[in-house]
Protein backbone atom coordinates (compact mmCIF):
# COMPACT_ATOMS: atom_id res chain seq x y z
CA UNK A 1 0.00 0.00 0.00
CA UNK A 2 1.11 3.56 -0.74
CA UNK A 3 -0.03 6.34 1.52
CA UNK A 4 0.30 10.08 1.04
CA UNK A 5 -0.16 12.01 4.29
CA UNK A 6 -0.53 15.79 4.00
CA UNK A 7 2.07 15.81 1.22
CA UNK A 8 2.97 19.21 -0.21
CA UNK A 9 5.55 20.01 -2.85
CA UNK A 10 6.57 23.60 -3.40
CA UNK A 11 9.21 24.16 -6.07
CA UNK A 12 12.03 26.69 -5.68
CA UNK A 13 10.22 29.20 -7.86
CA UNK A 14 7.30 29.16 -5.43
CA UNK A 15 4.81 27.16 -7.51
CA UNK A 16 2.87 24.65 -5.51
CA UNK A 17 2.85 21.41 -7.47
CA UNK A 18 1.08 19.29 -4.88
CA UNK A 19 -1.06 20.78 -2.16
CA UNK A 20 -1.60 18.82 1.03
CA UNK A 21 -2.35 15.49 -0.63
CA UNK A 22 -3.97 12.78 1.46
CA UNK A 23 -4.51 9.59 -0.47
CA UNK A 24 -4.14 5.86 0.05
CA UNK A 25 -3.40 3.56 -2.89
CA UNK A 26 -4.66 0.09 -2.06
CA UNK A 27 -2.30 -2.85 -2.49
CA UNK A 28 -2.86 -4.98 -5.57
CA UNK A 29 -4.88 -2.39 -7.48
CA UNK A 30 -4.33 -0.11 -10.44
CA UNK A 31 -4.80 3.48 -9.31
CA UNK A 32 -4.74 6.18 -11.94
CA UNK A 33 -3.70 9.79 -11.32
CA UNK A 34 -5.34 11.93 -13.98
CA UNK A 35 -5.65 15.64 -14.60
CA UNK A 36 -4.64 18.52 -16.87
CA UNK A 37 -0.96 19.45 -17.20
CA UNK A 38 0.43 21.21 -14.16
CA UNK A 39 -1.94 19.46 -11.76
CA UNK A 40 0.78 17.69 -9.82
CA UNK A 41 -0.01 14.13 -10.90
CA UNK A 42 3.50 13.35 -12.15
CA UNK A 43 5.11 15.15 -9.22
CA UNK A 44 3.01 13.03 -6.84
CA UNK A 45 4.11 9.87 -8.65
CA UNK A 46 7.77 10.87 -8.59
CA UNK A 47 7.68 11.52 -4.88
CA UNK A 48 6.93 7.85 -4.29
CA UNK A 49 10.39 6.76 -5.49
CA UNK A 50 12.06 10.01 -4.40
CA UNK A 51 12.80 11.29 -7.87
CA UNK A 52 11.37 14.37 -6.15
CA UNK A 53 11.28 14.88 -2.39
CA UNK A 54 8.23 16.49 -0.76
CA UNK A 55 8.48 19.89 0.93
CA UNK A 56 6.38 18.57 3.78
CA UNK A 57 4.28 15.55 4.65
CA UNK A 58 4.97 11.83 4.63
CA UNK A 59 4.80 9.11 1.99
CA UNK A 60 4.63 5.53 3.18
CA UNK A 61 5.22 2.49 0.99
CA UNK A 62 4.12 -0.63 2.85
CA UNK A 63 4.25 1.32 6.09
CA UNK A 64 7.82 2.53 5.56
CA UNK A 65 8.55 6.25 5.25
CA UNK A 66 10.29 6.63 1.88
CA UNK A 67 12.41 9.50 3.22
CA UNK A 68 14.08 7.05 5.60
CA UNK A 69 15.41 4.89 2.73
CA UNK A 70 18.50 5.54 0.60
CA UNK A 71 17.01 6.64 -2.77
CA UNK A 72 18.85 4.18 -5.08
CA UNK A 73 17.95 1.29 -2.74
CA UNK A 74 14.32 2.44 -2.63
CA UNK A 75 14.11 2.77 -6.42
CA UNK A 76 15.46 -0.72 -7.09
CA UNK A 77 12.45 -2.05 -5.21
CA UNK A 78 9.91 0.02 -7.17
CA UNK A 79 9.31 -0.59 -10.87
CA UNK A 80 9.21 2.52 -13.03
CA UNK A 81 7.90 2.93 -16.57
CA UNK A 82 8.63 6.31 -18.10
CA UNK A 83 7.13 8.21 -21.05
CA UNK A 84 8.47 7.03 -24.43
CA UNK A 85 9.93 4.01 -22.63
CA UNK A 86 13.27 5.71 -21.88
CA UNK A 87 15.17 2.60 -22.94
CA UNK A 88 18.96 2.73 -22.98
CA UNK A 89 19.79 3.00 -26.71
CA UNK A 90 23.28 1.52 -26.27
CA UNK A 91 22.08 -1.69 -24.64
CA UNK A 92 20.31 -4.61 -26.22
CA UNK A 93 16.69 -5.21 -25.35
CA UNK A 94 17.69 -8.12 -23.12
CA UNK A 95 20.27 -6.05 -21.23
CA UNK A 96 17.77 -3.22 -20.86
CA UNK A 97 15.36 -5.59 -19.18
CA UNK A 98 18.16 -7.03 -17.01
CA UNK A 99 19.09 -3.55 -15.69
CA UNK A 100 17.62 -3.69 -12.18
CA UNK A 101 18.60 -7.33 -11.45
CA UNK A 102 22.19 -6.37 -12.40
CA UNK A 103 22.04 -3.33 -10.13
CA UNK A 104 20.86 -5.65 -7.38
CA UNK A 105 23.99 -7.71 -7.90
CA UNK A 106 22.54 -10.76 -9.66
CA UNK A 107 24.95 -12.69 -11.88
CA UNK A 108 24.83 -11.75 -15.55
CA UNK A 109 23.53 -15.20 -16.54
CA UNK A 110 20.74 -15.16 -13.97
CA UNK A 111 19.75 -11.57 -14.82
CA UNK A 112 19.60 -12.39 -18.53
CA UNK A 113 17.56 -15.53 -18.08
CA UNK A 114 15.14 -13.56 -15.91
CA UNK A 115 15.04 -10.87 -18.63
CA UNK A 116 14.19 -13.52 -21.23
CA UNK A 117 11.27 -14.69 -19.08
CA UNK A 118 10.01 -11.12 -18.85
CA UNK A 119 10.14 -10.63 -22.63
CA UNK A 120 7.95 -13.68 -22.97
CA UNK A 121 5.61 -12.37 -20.28
CA UNK A 122 5.02 -9.11 -22.16
CA UNK A 123 4.51 -11.01 -25.41
CA UNK A 124 7.76 -10.31 -27.25
CA UNK A 125 9.63 -13.05 -29.13
CA UNK A 126 12.92 -14.16 -27.53
CA UNK A 127 15.01 -13.22 -30.59
CA UNK A 128 14.00 -9.59 -30.06
CA UNK A 129 16.28 -9.62 -26.98
CA UNK A 130 19.34 -9.31 -29.20
CA UNK A 131 18.11 -6.16 -30.90
CA UNK A 132 18.69 -2.55 -29.92
CA UNK A 133 15.78 -0.29 -28.94
CA UNK A 134 16.00 1.72 -32.17
CA UNK A 135 15.12 -1.47 -34.06
CA UNK A 136 11.76 -1.76 -32.28
CA UNK A 137 8.43 -0.04 -32.95
CA UNK A 138 7.06 2.38 -30.37
CA UNK A 139 4.63 -0.20 -29.02
CA UNK A 140 7.36 -2.84 -28.72
CA UNK A 141 9.63 -0.37 -26.92
CA UNK A 142 6.85 0.33 -24.48
CA UNK A 143 6.46 -3.40 -23.77
CA UNK A 144 10.20 -3.61 -23.14
CA UNK A 145 9.80 -0.65 -20.77
CA UNK A 146 7.17 -2.59 -18.82
CA UNK A 147 9.31 -5.74 -18.83
CA UNK A 148 12.28 -3.74 -17.52
CA UNK A 149 10.19 -2.30 -14.70
CA UNK A 150 8.98 -5.77 -13.69
CA UNK A 151 12.34 -7.54 -13.93
CA UNK A 152 13.17 -7.62 -10.23
CA UNK A 153 9.55 -8.45 -9.36
CA UNK A 154 8.87 -5.25 -7.39
CA UNK A 155 5.57 -5.14 -5.48
CA UNK A 156 4.97 -1.56 -6.62
CA UNK A 157 4.95 -0.27 -10.19
CA UNK A 158 4.93 3.43 -11.11
CA UNK A 159 3.88 4.27 -14.66
CA UNK A 160 4.35 7.84 -15.88
CA UNK A 161 2.19 8.42 -18.98
CA UNK A 162 3.66 5.22 -20.39
CA UNK A 163 1.41 4.92 -23.42
CA UNK A 164 1.05 8.58 -24.40
CA UNK A 165 3.53 8.46 -27.28
CA UNK A 166 1.97 5.57 -29.22
CA UNK A 167 -0.97 5.70 -31.60
CA UNK A 168 -4.49 4.98 -30.30
CA UNK A 169 -4.75 1.45 -31.67
CA UNK A 170 -1.41 0.37 -30.21
CA UNK A 171 -2.28 2.18 -26.97
CA UNK A 172 -5.45 0.17 -26.58
CA UNK A 173 -3.49 -3.05 -27.13
CA UNK A 174 -0.96 -2.02 -24.48
CA UNK A 175 -3.74 -1.17 -22.03
CA UNK A 176 -5.31 -4.60 -22.53
CA UNK A 177 -1.89 -6.15 -22.06
CA UNK A 178 -1.39 -4.27 -18.81
CA UNK A 179 -4.77 -5.44 -17.50
CA UNK A 180 -3.90 -9.02 -18.47
CA UNK A 181 -0.51 -8.77 -16.73
CA UNK A 182 -2.07 -7.24 -13.65
CA UNK A 183 -4.59 -10.08 -13.40
CA UNK A 184 -1.60 -12.40 -13.32
CA UNK A 185 0.84 -10.41 -11.19
CA UNK A 186 -1.31 -8.48 -8.71
CA UNK A 187 1.02 -5.48 -8.34
CA UNK A 188 0.25 -2.18 -6.69
CA UNK A 189 0.26 0.09 -9.72
CA UNK A 190 0.12 3.88 -9.85
CA UNK A 191 -0.50 5.06 -13.38
CA UNK A 192 -0.33 8.70 -14.48
CA UNK A 193 -2.16 9.92 -17.56
CA UNK A 194 -3.82 13.08 -18.87
CA UNK A 195 -6.31 10.97 -20.82
CA UNK A 196 -9.55 10.43 -18.91
CA UNK A 197 -10.59 7.62 -21.26
CA UNK A 198 -7.40 5.74 -20.44
CA UNK A 199 -7.96 6.45 -16.73
CA UNK A 200 -11.47 5.01 -16.56
CA UNK A 201 -10.49 2.13 -18.82
CA UNK A 202 -7.67 0.74 -16.73
CA UNK A 203 -8.12 2.25 -13.26
CA UNK A 204 -9.77 0.42 -10.39
CA UNK A 205 -9.61 3.74 -8.58
CA UNK A 206 -9.05 7.11 -10.24
CA UNK A 207 -7.67 10.24 -8.57
CA UNK A 208 -8.58 13.41 -10.48
CA UNK A 209 -6.17 16.30 -9.82
CA UNK A 210 -6.79 19.92 -10.65
CA UNK A 211 -4.39 22.84 -11.21
CA UNK A 212 -2.52 23.81 -8.08
CA UNK A 213 -1.98 20.21 -7.09
CA UNK A 214 -5.35 19.68 -5.44
CA UNK A 215 -7.04 16.29 -5.38
CA UNK A 216 -10.51 16.93 -6.79
CA UNK A 217 -11.99 13.45 -6.50
CA UNK A 218 -10.78 9.97 -5.67
CA UNK A 219 -13.23 7.27 -6.63
CA UNK A 220 -14.01 4.23 -8.71
CA UNK A 221 -14.32 5.12 -12.39
CA UNK A 222 -18.05 4.34 -12.59
CA UNK A 223 -18.71 6.65 -9.62
CA UNK A 224 -16.54 9.35 -11.15
CA UNK A 225 -18.61 9.32 -14.33
CA UNK A 226 -21.95 8.95 -12.60
CA UNK A 227 -21.37 11.33 -9.70
CA UNK A 228 -18.59 13.87 -10.33
CA UNK A 229 -17.79 15.74 -7.11
CA UNK A 230 -17.89 19.20 -8.67
CA UNK A 231 -18.00 21.18 -11.90
CA UNK A 232 -14.28 20.78 -12.49
CA UNK A 233 -14.49 16.98 -12.41
CA UNK A 234 -17.71 16.98 -14.44
CA UNK A 235 -16.05 19.16 -17.05
CA UNK A 236 -12.83 17.15 -17.00
CA UNK A 237 -14.48 13.78 -17.45
CA UNK A 238 -16.10 15.26 -20.52
CA UNK A 239 -19.42 15.95 -22.25
CA UNK A 240 -20.08 12.36 -23.22
CA UNK A 241 -19.56 10.96 -19.75
CA UNK A 242 -23.14 9.64 -19.78
CA UNK A 243 -22.24 7.56 -22.79
CA UNK A 244 -18.86 6.58 -21.36
CA UNK A 245 -20.38 5.44 -18.09
CA UNK A 246 -22.15 2.73 -20.10
CA UNK A 247 -18.74 1.01 -20.09
CA UNK A 248 -19.47 0.01 -16.52
CA UNK A 249 -22.92 -1.48 -17.19
CA UNK A 250 -22.80 -5.05 -18.37
CA UNK A 251 -24.76 -6.03 -21.43
CA UNK A 252 -26.23 -9.21 -20.03
CA UNK A 253 -29.73 -7.63 -20.05
CA UNK A 254 -29.53 -7.08 -23.79
CA UNK A 255 -31.25 -9.85 -25.71
CA UNK A 256 -29.95 -10.39 -29.19
CA UNK A 257 -32.22 -11.31 -32.08
CA UNK A 258 -31.29 -13.65 -34.89
CA UNK A 259 -29.79 -11.85 -37.87
CA UNK A 260 -30.20 -12.94 -41.50
CA UNK A 261 -26.83 -13.97 -42.89
CA UNK A 262 -25.27 -14.77 -46.24
CA UNK A 263 -22.02 -16.63 -46.73
CA UNK A 264 -19.18 -15.04 -48.69
CA UNK A 265 -18.26 -17.20 -51.66
CA UNK A 266 -21.71 -18.70 -52.15
CA UNK A 267 -24.64 -17.70 -54.37
CA UNK A 268 -27.22 -15.26 -52.95
CA UNK A 269 -30.61 -14.04 -54.13
CA UNK A 270 -31.72 -10.41 -53.99
CA UNK A 271 -33.56 -9.47 -50.79
CA UNK A 272 -35.35 -6.33 -49.47
CA UNK A 273 -33.56 -6.49 -46.12
CA UNK A 274 -30.05 -5.96 -44.79
CA UNK A 275 -28.12 -9.19 -44.48
CA UNK A 276 -24.88 -9.84 -42.64
CA UNK A 277 -22.16 -11.47 -44.71
CA UNK A 278 -20.10 -14.03 -42.83
CA UNK A 279 -17.23 -16.34 -43.68
CA UNK A 280 -17.27 -20.12 -43.20
CA UNK A 281 -16.35 -19.68 -39.49
CA UNK A 282 -19.36 -17.35 -39.08
CA UNK A 283 -17.08 -14.33 -38.54
CA UNK A 284 -18.75 -11.12 -39.84
CA UNK A 285 -17.26 -9.68 -43.03
CA UNK A 286 -19.65 -6.78 -43.80
CA UNK A 287 -23.23 -6.00 -44.75
CA UNK A 288 -25.09 -6.71 -47.96
CA UNK A 289 -27.41 -3.75 -48.65
CA UNK A 290 -31.11 -4.38 -49.47
CA UNK A 291 -31.78 -4.99 -53.14
CA UNK A 292 -28.17 -5.66 -54.08
CA UNK A 293 -27.98 -8.14 -56.93
CA UNK A 294 -24.93 -10.33 -57.05
CA UNK A 295 -23.74 -11.99 -60.23
CA UNK A 296 -22.13 -15.31 -59.44
CA UNK A 297 -20.67 -15.99 -56.00
CA UNK A 298 -20.78 -13.30 -53.30
CA UNK A 299 -17.48 -11.42 -53.05
CA UNK A 300 -16.39 -9.01 -50.32
CA UNK A 301 -16.10 -5.99 -52.61
CA UNK A 302 -19.88 -5.59 -52.89
CA UNK A 303 -20.26 -5.46 -49.09
CA UNK A 304 -20.69 -2.35 -46.95
CA UNK A 305 -18.07 -2.25 -44.20
CA UNK A 306 -19.52 -3.38 -40.88
CA UNK A 307 -19.72 -1.38 -37.66
CA UNK A 308 -18.01 -2.24 -34.40
CA UNK A 309 -18.77 -5.64 -32.85
CA UNK A 310 -19.67 -6.35 -29.26
CA UNK A 311 -19.04 -9.45 -27.30
CA UNK A 312 -21.97 -10.99 -25.47
CA UNK A 313 -21.71 -10.31 -21.74
CA UNK A 314 -19.44 -7.29 -22.07
CA UNK A 315 -20.33 -3.65 -21.53
CA UNK A 316 -23.53 -2.10 -22.82
CA UNK A 317 -21.43 0.71 -24.31
CA UNK A 318 -20.10 -1.78 -26.83
CA UNK A 319 -23.63 -2.90 -27.71
CA UNK A 320 -24.77 0.69 -28.19
CA UNK A 321 -21.75 1.58 -30.28
CA UNK A 322 -22.17 -1.53 -32.42
CA UNK A 323 -25.77 -0.56 -33.22
CA UNK A 324 -24.94 3.10 -33.89
CA UNK A 325 -21.96 2.34 -36.12
CA UNK A 326 -23.61 -0.37 -38.21
CA UNK A 327 -24.83 0.63 -41.70
CA UNK A 328 -27.93 -1.54 -41.15
CA UNK A 329 -28.67 -0.10 -37.69
CA UNK A 330 -28.14 -3.60 -36.30
CA UNK A 331 -25.32 -4.02 -33.82
CA UNK A 332 -23.63 -7.38 -34.30
CA UNK A 333 -23.02 -9.53 -31.24
CA UNK A 334 -20.25 -12.14 -31.36
CA UNK A 335 -19.09 -14.90 -29.03
CA UNK A 336 -15.57 -14.94 -27.57
CA UNK A 337 -14.34 -16.77 -30.70
CA UNK A 338 -15.67 -13.97 -32.89
CA UNK A 339 -18.59 -15.90 -34.42
CA UNK A 340 -21.90 -14.11 -34.94
CA UNK A 341 -24.64 -14.85 -32.39
CA UNK A 342 -27.19 -12.19 -33.36
CA UNK A 343 -27.90 -8.48 -33.52
CA UNK A 344 -29.61 -5.65 -31.63
CA UNK A 345 -30.94 -2.21 -32.55
CA UNK A 346 -30.05 0.97 -30.67
CA UNK A 347 -33.69 1.18 -29.54
CA UNK A 348 -33.44 -2.21 -27.88
CA UNK A 349 -30.22 -1.21 -26.08
CA UNK A 350 -31.78 2.06 -24.97
CA UNK A 351 -34.77 0.21 -23.59
CA UNK A 352 -32.43 -1.88 -21.44
CA UNK A 353 -30.63 1.25 -20.20
CA UNK A 354 -33.97 2.90 -19.37
CA UNK A 355 -35.09 -0.23 -17.58
CA UNK A 356 -31.95 -0.27 -15.46
CA UNK A 357 -32.37 3.40 -14.56
CA UNK A 358 -35.97 2.82 -13.44
CA UNK A 359 -35.06 -0.23 -11.40
CA UNK A 360 -32.32 1.78 -9.63
CA UNK A 361 -34.54 4.73 -8.74
CA UNK B 1 64.09 9.10 -56.80
CA UNK B 2 67.60 7.76 -56.94
CA UNK B 3 68.30 9.95 -53.94
CA UNK B 4 65.42 8.40 -52.06
CA UNK B 5 66.63 4.87 -52.79
CA UNK B 6 70.15 5.72 -51.68
CA UNK B 7 68.83 7.44 -48.55
CA UNK B 8 66.65 4.51 -47.50
CA UNK B 9 69.26 1.96 -48.59
CA UNK B 10 71.30 2.74 -45.50
CA UNK B 11 70.42 0.44 -42.58
CA UNK B 12 71.49 3.07 -40.05
CA UNK B 13 69.11 5.61 -41.59
CA UNK B 14 66.28 3.11 -41.62
CA UNK B 15 66.72 2.27 -37.97
CA UNK B 16 66.94 6.02 -37.12
CA UNK B 17 63.66 6.64 -39.02
CA UNK B 18 62.02 3.73 -37.19
CA UNK B 19 63.03 5.27 -33.86
CA UNK B 20 61.66 8.65 -34.95
CA UNK B 21 58.38 7.02 -35.98
CA UNK B 22 57.99 5.37 -32.56
CA UNK B 23 58.83 8.68 -30.87
CA UNK B 24 56.24 10.37 -33.05
CA UNK B 25 53.58 7.82 -32.11
CA UNK B 26 54.41 8.22 -28.44
CA UNK B 27 54.46 12.02 -28.56
CA UNK B 28 51.18 12.35 -30.44
CA UNK B 29 49.10 9.55 -28.89
CA UNK B 30 50.05 9.79 -25.22
CA UNK B 31 48.57 13.33 -25.04
CA UNK B 32 45.46 12.00 -26.81
CA UNK B 33 44.94 9.33 -24.14
CA UNK B 34 45.57 11.71 -21.24
CA UNK B 35 43.30 14.37 -22.70
CA UNK B 36 40.40 11.94 -23.17
CA UNK B 37 40.41 11.38 -19.42
CA UNK B 38 40.78 15.11 -18.69
CA UNK B 39 38.14 16.14 -21.22
CA UNK B 40 35.65 13.62 -19.81
CA UNK B 41 36.17 15.03 -16.32
CA UNK B 42 36.03 18.67 -17.47
CA UNK B 43 33.15 17.98 -19.86
CA UNK B 44 31.22 16.43 -17.01
CA UNK B 45 31.92 19.48 -14.82
CA UNK B 46 30.61 21.78 -17.61
CA UNK B 47 27.58 19.56 -18.08
CA UNK B 48 26.86 19.34 -14.37
CA UNK B 49 27.63 22.92 -13.30
CA UNK B 50 26.30 25.35 -15.90
CA UNK B 51 28.06 28.38 -14.39
CA UNK B 52 31.44 26.74 -14.90
CA UNK B 53 30.80 26.04 -18.53
CA UNK B 54 31.23 29.54 -19.96
CA UNK B 55 34.48 30.17 -18.10
CA UNK B 56 36.01 26.80 -18.88
CA UNK B 57 35.06 26.64 -22.54
CA UNK B 58 36.14 30.28 -23.03
CA UNK B 59 39.55 29.44 -21.57
CA UNK B 60 39.75 26.37 -23.79
CA UNK B 61 39.14 28.51 -26.88
CA UNK B 62 41.89 30.94 -25.92
CA UNK B 63 44.33 28.13 -25.16
CA UNK B 64 43.65 26.63 -28.55
CA UNK B 65 44.66 29.86 -30.30
CA UNK B 66 48.13 29.99 -28.68
CA UNK B 67 50.67 29.02 -31.39
CA UNK B 68 52.16 25.61 -30.73
CA UNK B 69 55.76 26.69 -30.96
CA UNK B 70 55.08 29.42 -28.39
CA UNK B 71 53.41 26.91 -26.08
CA UNK B 72 56.34 24.48 -26.40
CA UNK B 73 58.63 27.32 -25.37
CA UNK B 74 56.45 28.73 -22.56
CA UNK B 75 55.81 25.45 -20.75
CA UNK B 76 59.36 25.09 -19.34
CA UNK B 77 59.00 28.60 -17.91
CA UNK B 78 55.70 27.68 -16.25
CA UNK B 79 56.45 24.26 -14.85
CA UNK B 80 60.21 24.34 -14.66
CA UNK B 81 61.10 21.54 -17.06
CA UNK B 82 64.25 21.63 -19.21
CA UNK B 83 63.78 23.45 -22.52
CA UNK B 84 64.51 20.28 -24.49
CA UNK B 85 62.43 17.95 -22.31
CA UNK B 86 60.04 15.92 -24.48
CA UNK B 87 57.44 16.25 -21.73
CA UNK B 88 56.99 19.84 -22.91
CA UNK B 89 55.50 18.49 -26.13
CA UNK B 90 53.38 15.92 -24.31
CA UNK B 91 52.00 18.58 -21.97
CA UNK B 92 51.44 21.14 -24.73
CA UNK B 93 49.57 18.66 -26.90
CA UNK B 94 47.57 17.44 -23.92
CA UNK B 95 46.49 21.02 -23.30
CA UNK B 96 45.47 21.46 -26.95
CA UNK B 97 43.60 18.19 -27.23
CA UNK B 98 41.83 18.70 -23.92
CA UNK B 99 40.78 22.17 -25.08
CA UNK B 100 39.52 20.60 -28.30
CA UNK B 101 37.61 17.71 -26.68
CA UNK B 102 36.00 19.33 -23.66
CA UNK B 103 33.26 21.11 -25.57
CA UNK B 104 32.06 18.11 -27.59
CA UNK B 105 32.08 15.91 -24.47
CA UNK B 106 30.05 18.49 -22.59
CA UNK B 107 27.65 18.92 -25.53
CA UNK B 108 27.28 15.16 -25.93
CA UNK B 109 26.41 14.77 -22.25
CA UNK B 110 23.89 17.60 -22.55
CA UNK B 111 22.36 15.82 -25.53
CA UNK B 112 21.55 12.60 -23.66
CA UNK B 113 17.71 12.65 -23.64
CA UNK B 114 16.30 13.62 -20.25
CA UNK B 115 13.98 10.60 -20.15
CA UNK B 116 16.96 8.26 -20.46
CA UNK B 117 18.84 9.76 -17.51
CA UNK B 118 15.57 9.97 -15.56
CA UNK B 119 14.88 6.30 -16.34
CA UNK B 120 18.39 5.38 -15.16
CA UNK B 121 17.91 7.29 -11.93
CA UNK B 122 14.50 5.72 -11.40
CA UNK B 123 15.95 2.22 -11.94
CA UNK B 124 18.26 2.88 -9.00
CA UNK B 125 21.59 3.86 -10.60
CA UNK B 126 23.87 5.88 -8.34
CA UNK B 127 25.28 9.01 -10.03
CA UNK B 128 28.79 7.69 -10.79
CA UNK B 129 27.57 4.40 -12.19
CA UNK B 130 24.93 6.20 -14.22
CA UNK B 131 27.60 8.48 -15.66
CA UNK B 132 30.01 5.68 -16.54
CA UNK B 133 27.51 3.14 -17.86
CA UNK B 134 24.75 5.26 -19.39
CA UNK B 135 25.72 8.86 -20.11
CA UNK B 136 29.35 8.37 -21.13
CA UNK B 137 28.70 5.47 -23.54
CA UNK B 138 26.06 7.61 -25.24
CA UNK B 139 28.66 10.38 -25.65
CA UNK B 140 31.13 8.05 -27.37
CA UNK B 141 30.19 8.85 -31.00
CA UNK B 142 30.68 12.59 -30.42
CA UNK B 143 33.82 11.99 -28.36
CA UNK B 144 35.32 10.00 -31.21
CA UNK B 145 34.53 12.69 -33.75
CA UNK B 146 36.63 15.01 -31.58
CA UNK B 147 39.33 12.37 -31.11
CA UNK B 148 39.77 11.96 -34.85
CA UNK B 149 40.39 15.69 -35.29
CA UNK B 150 42.66 15.65 -32.22
CA UNK B 151 44.75 12.72 -33.43
CA UNK B 152 45.40 14.23 -36.86
CA UNK B 153 46.16 17.61 -35.33
CA UNK B 154 48.56 16.05 -32.79
CA UNK B 155 50.38 14.00 -35.39
CA UNK B 156 51.01 17.13 -37.43
CA UNK B 157 51.88 19.30 -34.40
CA UNK B 158 54.49 16.86 -33.07
CA UNK B 159 56.59 17.66 -36.15
CA UNK B 160 56.84 21.24 -34.93
CA UNK B 161 58.46 19.90 -31.77
CA UNK B 162 61.53 19.01 -33.83
CA UNK B 163 62.31 22.73 -34.00
CA UNK B 164 62.98 22.64 -30.27
CA UNK B 165 64.72 19.30 -30.58
CA UNK B 166 62.23 16.83 -29.15
CA UNK B 167 62.48 14.07 -31.74
CA UNK B 168 59.79 12.47 -33.84
CA UNK B 169 59.43 12.54 -37.62
CA UNK B 170 59.83 16.33 -37.61
CA UNK B 171 63.57 15.75 -37.29
CA UNK B 172 63.50 14.56 -40.90
CA UNK B 173 62.25 17.98 -41.96
CA UNK B 174 64.78 19.95 -39.92
CA UNK B 175 67.60 17.71 -41.16
CA UNK B 176 66.42 17.92 -44.76
CA UNK B 177 66.16 21.71 -44.66
CA UNK B 178 69.51 22.11 -42.96
CA UNK B 179 71.34 19.90 -45.49
CA UNK B 180 69.16 20.95 -48.47
CA UNK B 181 68.43 17.29 -49.07
CA UNK B 182 64.91 16.39 -50.30
CA UNK B 183 64.81 12.63 -49.52
CA UNK B 184 64.29 12.86 -45.72
CA UNK B 185 61.60 15.51 -46.23
CA UNK B 186 59.67 13.23 -48.58
CA UNK B 187 60.03 10.27 -46.22
CA UNK B 188 58.87 12.50 -43.35
CA UNK B 189 55.76 13.68 -45.23
CA UNK B 190 54.81 10.18 -46.37
CA UNK B 191 55.26 8.63 -42.92
CA UNK B 192 53.35 11.44 -41.20
CA UNK B 193 50.44 11.00 -43.62
CA UNK B 194 50.47 7.22 -43.26
CA UNK B 195 50.58 7.47 -39.49
CA UNK B 196 47.62 9.87 -39.50
CA UNK B 197 45.65 7.53 -41.77
CA UNK B 198 46.43 4.42 -39.75
CA UNK B 199 45.57 6.07 -36.42
CA UNK B 200 42.35 7.44 -37.89
CA UNK B 201 41.46 3.97 -39.19
CA UNK B 202 42.12 2.47 -35.77
CA UNK B 203 39.95 5.12 -34.09
CA UNK B 204 37.10 4.41 -36.49
CA UNK B 205 37.43 0.67 -35.81
CA UNK B 206 37.51 1.28 -32.04
CA UNK B 207 34.42 3.47 -32.26
CA UNK B 208 32.54 0.80 -34.23
CA UNK B 209 33.53 -1.78 -31.65
CA UNK B 210 32.41 0.44 -28.75
CA UNK B 211 29.10 1.50 -30.32
CA UNK B 212 27.45 -1.48 -32.02
CA UNK B 213 24.11 0.19 -31.19
CA UNK B 214 24.93 3.26 -33.23
CA UNK B 215 25.04 1.56 -36.60
CA UNK B 216 22.08 -0.76 -36.58
CA UNK B 217 19.22 0.12 -38.83
CA UNK B 218 16.12 1.48 -37.15
CA UNK B 219 12.60 0.44 -38.07
CA UNK B 220 9.76 2.65 -39.09
CA UNK B 221 6.68 1.47 -37.32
Amino acid sequence: MIEFRAVTKRFDDGTIAVNSLDLAVEAGTITVFVGPSGCGKTTSLRMVNRMIDPTSGTILVDGRDVLSVDPPELRRGIGYVIQQAGLFPHRTVLDNVATVPLLLGWSKAKARSRAAELLELVGLPAEMGKRYPVQLSGGQQQRVGVARALAADPPVLLMDEPFSAVDPVVREGLQDELLRLQAELDKTIVFVTHDIDEAVRIGEKVAVFREGGILAQYDQPAELLARPADDFVAHFVGKDRGYRSLSFVDASGVEVDPVPTVVVGSRVDASPEWRLAVDERKHPRGWLAPGTTVDGDLTEDVLKPGGSLFEVGQSIRGAMDAALSSPSGLGVAVDPEGAVVGAVTATQVLAVIEGLRESRS
Amino acid sequence: MGDLGKYLGDAGTRSAIWTMLLEHVYLSLLPLVISVVLAVVLGWVCHRYGWFRGALLGTANIVYTVPSLALFAIIPAIIGTQVLDINNVVIALTVYTTALLTRPVSDALDAVPAQITAAATAMGFRPLRRFLTVELPLAVPVLFAGLRVGSVSNISLVSVGALIGTGGLGVLFTDGFRSRYLAPIIVGIVLTLLLALVVDGLLVALRQWLTPWNHVRGVKA
